[in-house]
């Protein structure tokens, strides 16, 4: 994979085959996912359901190594589980199931489910008047699925400030999404386009929230990464 | 009608538990909106109208549940069921969150409007979801019962109000079958609303009357336990056979002879009122009583 980055993370995905034909879609959310559980996600991985945390929900579900190996890597559960990925008597999924993998919000899978859920999450915590973020990761190719579009639309008119969205472009859709910041920005949520293999401007995007508007991040991975 | 509609029970129902339970959330698609203003004046941070987008009303009401919530979704059951199916089935089944969907317009209540707005196949695309639960009331006395006795058993529930309703209310209790009369030559399954049409029909017949208002789950104990003759009728509101699976699993062992009376498995192309559409898809009680009446000229 063209990235040479975060070389401990990727010698653990290694350790999972069985899902090649993903590695794409898994390699793609890298270093988005690094520095959101490095540096910006408040969690504990011994109480993964501490309601003094911030959520996070991998929407597409596709490709999911990148995010157990960061989950394993940040003590949810033991690198060595990795081994097991996909075979029988594994909690690991070629989609992660939450009720099987610690850390892990909302079993995903089918395209275009994860951003309305994540809606709801955002409400929620509103209600409770509870201070935590919701963040949730969208691919481009998910993103030509309508319920997407309803979600943003929602998101946008509830002024929902607690929800960033990341999608991550890697030009895998068959349809041209045009510029999505543009498209995200005419729906009233606060968008960026960062260079998604650039840690300090995907670090600049997540913590620069809009206090009225829920914000869109699109991570560019470059064409020739596919 | 005399009763109080069931959708107006609901409201009340609803509205009435929303004071005493904070853990309730609302979520609609614009269905019913001004008739539970009450709810989104009072407690407007966790009653939420999401607009002319179903699959997200069940989305956003999952992610509401993830955190704690008992929501309750409701719109008309074609958009409820059919439009948001695959939400139902991953949102709620599959994450095993607990959730409340309540439907109106059952079958083809919505009698002008043709198959756009109908769906008498809900029940048969619910029952193949594991775990969804299914409440099919026969009054709306009924349903406040059922509800409040299901609604925060951290399951998901479906709830299938219809205009059509009995005029008399039955001491129904979730996840029961109740025995209505006690007879020799058959059995007869009666559910949600078609009671009065079924005790009508069989009026002057020696047969057992058992009453569903709980579809899934099928309380077979009580169906065995009471089944008498060896025939069986069942008879449903929306396209027949939908409980024929359960009834058999029931009755396995037994030498059974099943009459399924429902309506017909076609796409309706009729106008006019319910009781219109219920002649043409032969769901009378002249209709019900003669297949019953046929049943049982067999027995000897």
């Amino acid at each position: 994979m063209p990235t040479m980055a975060l070389p401990h993370i990727q010698s653990l995905i290694r350790l999972a085959t069985g899902d090649e034909k993903h590695d794409a879609s898994a390699y793609s959310t890298l270093d988005v996912l690094w520095v959101l559980y490095d540096q910006v996600l408040h969690f504990d991985s011994a109480n993964p359901h501490s309601p003094d945390r911030d959520r996070f929900i991998l929407s597409k579900g596709h490709g999911p190594l990148a995010f157990y190996a960061i989950l394993a890597d940040k003590g949810f559960f033991p690198t060595q589980a990795l081994t097991t990925f996909a075979r029988a008597g594994s909690f690991l999924g070629t989609h992660p199931d939450r009720l099987l993998v610690p850390g892990v919000e909302l079993s995903t899978g089918s395209l275009g489910h994860g951003l309305s859920v994540a809606v709801g999450v955002a409400l929620a915590l509103r209600a409770k008047k509870s201070p935590r973020q919701v963040y949730v990761l969208i691919g481009d190719g998910e993103s030509s699925e309508g319920s997407i579009w309803e979600a943003i639309l929602l998101a946008g008119n509830l002024q929902l400030a607690n929800l960033t969205c990341i999608l991550i472009n890697n030009y895998s859709s068959s349809r041209n999404l045009g510029n999505p910041a543009a498209k995200f920005s005419a729906f009233n949520w606060a968008a960026h386009t960062v260079d998604g293999r650039n840690h300090s401007e995907i670090y600049s995007a997540l913590v620069q929230k809009d206090v009225t508007r829920p914000t869109a991040i699109i991570a560019q991975i470059r064409n020739e990464e596919k | 009608m005399s009763q109080t509609m069931m959708r107006n029970q609901m409201l009340e129902t609803v509205t009435k538990l929303f004071q005493e339970d904070e853990r309730l959330a609302l979520v609609l698609a614009d269905i019913s909106v001004a008739a539970l203003d009450p709810i989104f004046e009072q407690y407007p941070e966790r009653a939420f109208n999401v607009g002319i987008m179903e699959q997200t009303m069940i989305g956003v009401a999952a992610g509401l549940a993830l955190e704690g919530f008992i929501p309750v979704a409701h719109t008309i059951a074609p958009f409820l069921v059919e439009r948001a199916f695959e939400q139902l089935k991953i949102d709620f089944c599959y994450q095993q969150l607990g959730g409340n969907f309540i439907s109106i317009g059952a079958s083809y209540d919505y009698s002008t409007e043709g198959a756009t707005h109908q769906a008498p196949g809900d029940v048969a695309v619910l029952k193949s979801l594991p775990a969804m639960q299914i409440v099919v009331p026969g009054s709306a006395e009924e349903f406040d019962r059922l509800f409040r006795a299901s609604y925060a058993n951290s399951a998901p529930t479906y709830y299938r109000l219809s205009t059509s309703a009995n005029n008399l209310n039955q001491s129904v209790e979730f996840g029961k079958l109740r025995l209505i009369r006690k007879g020799k030559q058959a059995t007869v399954l009666a559910v949600g609303p078609t009671l009065e049409r079924v005790l009508a029909a069989v009026k002057d017949m020696d047969v057992t009357v058992l009453y569903c208002t709980t579809v899934a789950p099928f309380d077979g104990i009580t169906l065995r336990q009471n089944f008498t003759g060896d025939r069986l009728i069942v008879v449903e509101p929306y396209y027949a056979g939908a409980l024929v699976p359960d009834v058999m699993q029931a009755l396995a062992g037994q030498s059974v002879q099943l009459t399924s009376i429902g309506l017909p498995h076609q796409m309706l192309r009729s106008y006019g009122t319910v009781a219109q559409l219920d002649e043409i898809a032969g769901f009378t009680v002249a209709s019900i009583r003669e297949q019953i009446a046929q049943v049982l000229s067999l027995v000897k």
